[in-house]
C-alpha cells in the first residue's frame, strides 16, 4: 500500500452486447459490471460474460464523483468503483439519492450516499441491533446507543454504473428502515428473508471534495437531513447552564443588596381616621431623621375590609428644600360567589421613594374615604391605620426586571433547536407529529 | 515442528508446518495429499483455485488477541451469489483457527464443542436464538454452500464437493458463530468480526497500484 501509487490502467472486458470497453476495478470481487455505452449489466465472473440485465438508457445519471477517482478517506486510500441511484416513492413523488461504492483491496468496501447535498459515510454493521422502544416510538439499540425510528420505505434501484460485488438490477426493491442518533443513522435493508444492517455517519460535502480532490464546490445541502447533527444540539444545554450561572450571580448580587441595606425604621405611628369628622383631614407627622444615602419606604397598614381609601402623601424636608408628593390607594375586597371565594387588593400598601438625601423630614398625610357612602352610613366610615417609615430598604425589583432578559438567550436557543428538530422530523414517518417535543433529549 | 515428506505423485518435497495437519495439497502437481504419520497418500487432485482477490496468502502472518498466527491453508467456499475464503491459521501455540475473508470483510473463528444440540439442517429456522458463551446468537443467514478449492494444510480430510448448509449466527456485539452441516452432528465455529487493521498482517499479497 503505497501512498501515491502509479494507478495502473484498470482491467477491462468487451461488452458482449455492444463490444464497448468495460473497465474493471474491483478485481474478482465484481459480480456486476455495467457497460455504460449500452446500459447492460454483465456478470464478469462467468466465462461467457452473462448479461444480467439491460436497462433504459434514458435513466442515465452523471455521478458527482467520477468512477475511478481515488482519494484518501478516513485514513485509507479508496477508489470509487460503483455508482447507483435509488429512490423511494411517497405519494407518487420519487425522492432519489446517490450511492458511491468505494473499494480498497485490503480494507474492503464502504459507501458514500448523497441526498440533496447531504452526505453519509456508510459501512456494514456486523453486530445485531436489538429492537426496543424509545420515547414511545420504535427504536433500536446498538453498542450502547439508542437509535429512534425515522422512516420505513421501499427503495428501488433506478440506475447503476460501474461495478458491484453483488448482482445488481435496475428496478430491484428493498424494504429499508432508518433509525437515527445524529450524526449516525442505522439502516436495515431487507432482501427476501435476510436483513442487513449498515451504519452511516454524516459527513460534510467539503470533506469528500477534499478527500477526492474534486473540482469546484460540493452541491449545497438543502433542508435538514435525518441524521444531520443539530448545530444547536450542544448549545441548548450550554445556554441553560449559562443561564443558571447568571441567575446565581444575580441572586448573589441581590443577596448582597438585601444584606447590605440598613433597613432602619425611622418612624412608626398608629392613627384613627373618621371620614365624617368635620374640617381638614390632613395633618403632619413628627419630624424624623434620615441618615446616609438611599431610598425611603413608606408603609400603610390599614384595617380596611371591603372598602377603599386614598392617601395623599408628601415627604417634606424640615427646611423646605426638598419635597416628594405621592398618592396611594389602598383597597381590599373579598367575598364568595358561584365560583367560590374571591378577593381583590390588600389592606396594606408600601411605596419606595428612591434616592432621598439625608436630612430631617416629616410626612404630610391626607386620608380620604368614600364621602358619599360615608354620609349614608349610620356611624360614618372609619379606619385604623399605621404609618411606618424605613430608611434604606432592600429592593429586588431590578432583579426581577433583569430576570426575563436572562431567559432570552436560552429560550431563543431552545426554540431554534426545536425548530431544527421539527424540520428534521417533518421528513420522517412521524412528520405530522410535533417534532419540537423531541428536542429536549437530543443534546444528551 | 515442521515435517517433510515427498509427494507420491511427482516426488516434490512437501512440508507440513503444523504437526496436526491431516491434509495438504502438493504445491507443484496440485495433488491432494493425506498424511498417515509421515507417509503421504494421494487421494485426488485439486482443481486450480479460481482467481480471487483476497489480500491474504499462504504464509501471511498476523496477530489476533495478542497471539501471532501464520496462514497455512485455505478452503474456498462457493454459494449462490459468490464465494469466500476460510484461511486456516496456525497460532504460535500450535492451536488452529480460521480467518474468513468474504470480499475483504474479515472474521476470526475457532472450532468449538457445541454447547447445545443443534437441530438438523432442514429444521433450523432463521431468527432462532441460541444462548451460549454468555451471549444470544441469532440465526441470520442460512446458506447452501460447497467447497470449490483447497490450498495448503488443513485439519481434516475431504475431497467432497457436495452442497451442505452453513448457518450464520450473530450477537449484538458483533460476535458470530457458524453451524457447519458438512458433518453429522454439525460442527460449530465461534469468533468475532475483525477489521483489517487490527490483525496487523504482514506478507500480504501485493496489488499493483495499491
Amino acid at each position: 500500500m503505497v501512498a501515491a501509487p502509479r494507478v495502473p490502467t484498470p482491467a477491462a472486458l468487451n461488452c458482449p452486447n455492444c463490444g464497448g470497453v468495460v473497465e474493471l476495478r474491483g478485481f474478482s470481487h465484481t459480480r456486476s459490471a455495467v457497460c455504460i455505452q449500452c446500459c447492460t449489466i454483465i456478470d464478469p465472473s462467468t466465462p461467457e460474460l452473462r448479461v444480467l440485465q439491460q436497462f433504459d438508457e434514458r435513466l442515465r445519471v452523471a455521478p458527482l464523483i467520477p468512477l475511478g477517482t481515488r482519494g484518501k478517506f478516513r485514513g485509507r486510500l479508496y477508489e470509487v468503483i460503483g455508482f447507483q441511484v435509488r429512490a423511494i416513492y411517497v405519494d407518487g413523488t420519487a425522492y432519489s439519492w446517490h450511492e458511491y461504492l468505494l473499494f480498497n483491496p485490503y480494507a474492503g468496501f464502504r459507501y458514500l450516499t448523497q441526498y440533496d447535498g447531504h452526505w453519509n459515510d456508510v459501512v456494514t454493521v456486523h453486530g445485531l441491533p436489538s429492537f426496543t422502544v424509545h420515547a414511545g416510538r420504535k427504536a433500536v439499540h446498538y453498542l450502547g446507543q439508542a437509535y429512534r425510528h425515522f422512516q420505513n420505505a421501499t427503495a428501488e434501484t433506478s440506475f447503476v454504473m460501474g461495478e458491484f460485488p453483488w448482482a445488481v438490477r435496475v428496478g430491484e426493491q428493498n424494504v429499508v428502515d432508518d433509525y437515527i442518533a445524529p450524526p449516525y443513522v442505522l439502516s436495515s435493508e431487507q432482501t427476501g428473508s435476510e436483513i442487513n444492517w449498515s451504519r452511516g455517519t454524516y459527513v460534510a460535502g467539503t470533506e469528500i471534495w477534499q478527500a477526492f480532490q474534486l473540482k469546484g464546490a460540493p452541491p449545497p445541502a438543502r433542508g435538514v437531513y435525518a441524521n444531520q447533527p443539530s448545530p444547536h444540539g450542544g448549545k441548548v444545554r450550554q445556554s441553560w447552564t449559562t443561564f443558571l450561572w447568571l441567575s446565581l450571580a444575580w441572586a448573589m448580587l441581590l443577596a448582597f443588596f438585601v444584606f447590605s441595606a440598613s433597613n432602619r425604621e425611622v418612624y412608626r405611628h398608629r392613627y384613627h381616621f373618621v371620614q365624617n369628622s368635620p374640617g381638614e383631614h390632613s395633618f403632619v407627622t413628627d419630624v424624623f431623621t434620615l441618615e446616609g444615602r438611599g431610598n425611603v419606604e413608606v408603609e400603610l397598614r390599614t384595617d380596611l375590609d371591603n372598602n377603599w381609601s386614598y392617601f395623599n402623601l408628601a415627604l417634606l424636608r424640615e427646611d423646605g428644600a426638598q419635597g416628594f408628593d405621592f398618592g396611594r390607594e389602598v383597597s381590599y375586597y373579598h367575598g364568595r360567589d358561584s365560583d367560590g371565594s374571591w378577593s381583590e387588593g390588600r389592606a396594606k400598601d408600601a411605596v419606595v421613594l428612591p434616592h432621598v438625601p439625608a436630612g430631617r423630614y416629616y410626612l404630610r398625610v391626607e386620608p380620604e374615604m368614600d364621602a358619599q357612602a360615608s354620609a349614608q352610613a349610620p356611624s360614618g366610615m372609619t379606619m385604623n391605620y399605621e404609618l411606618v417609615v424605613r430608611r434604606d430598604v432592600p429592593t429586588s425589583w431590578l432583579f426581577w426586571l433583569a430576570f426575563p432578559f436572562l431567559l432570552i438567550p436560552p429560550l431563543l436557543t431552545s426554540i431554534r433547536a426545536a425548530s431544527f428538530e421539527g424540520q428534521r422530523w417533518s421528513e420522517s414517518d412521524y412528520g405530522t407529529a410535533s417534532g419540537s417535543s423531541s428536542s429536549g433529549d437530543d443534546d444528551e | 515442528m515442521s515435517r517433510a515428506a515427498n509427494c507420491p505423485g511427482c516426488g516434490a518435497p512437501v512440508q507440513f508446518a503444523w504437526s496436526s495437519a491431516l491434509q495438504t495439497a502438493c504445491p507443484y502437481c496440485h495433488a491432494i495429499l493425506v498424511r498417515h504419520d509421515v507417509d503421504l497418500a494421494k487421494v485426488g487432485e485439486v482443481a486450480d483455485l479460481p482467481p480471487d482477490s483476497s489480500p491474504i496468502q499462504i504464509l501471511t502472518e498476523g496477530v489476533f488477541d495478542n497471539r501471532r498466527f501464520t496462514v497455512i491453508g485455505r478452503i474456498r467456499y462457493e454459494w449462490e451469489q459468490g464465494n469466500w475464503n476460510e484461511w486456516h491459521l496456525l497460532f504460535s501455540d500450535q492451536t488452529s483457527g480460521w480467518l474468513s475473508d468474504a470480499q475483504a470483510d474479515y472474521a476470526v473463528s475457532f472450532h468449538t464443542a457445541p454447547p447445545v444440540e443443534f437441530p438438523p439442517a432442514g429444521e433450523l429456522p432463521l431468527g432462532r436464538v441460541f444462548q451460549f458463551g454468555g451471549a444470544q446468537f441469532r440465526v441470520t443467514h442460512l446458506t447452501p454452500v460447497r467447497y470449490v478449492g483447497f490450498e495448503g494444510e488443513l485439519p481434516f480430510v475431504t475431497t467432497d464437493r457436495s452442497e451442505f448448509l452453513s448457518a450464520d449466527l450473530r450477537t449484538q456485539d458483533a460476535r458470530f458463530a457458524t453451524i457447519d452441516y458438512s458433518e453429522n452432528p454439525p460442527l460449530l465455529f465461534t469468533g468475532r468480526f475483525v477489521t483489517f487493521e487490527e490483525l496487523r498482517m504482514t506478507n500480504l499479497r501485493e496489488f499493483e497500484g495499491w
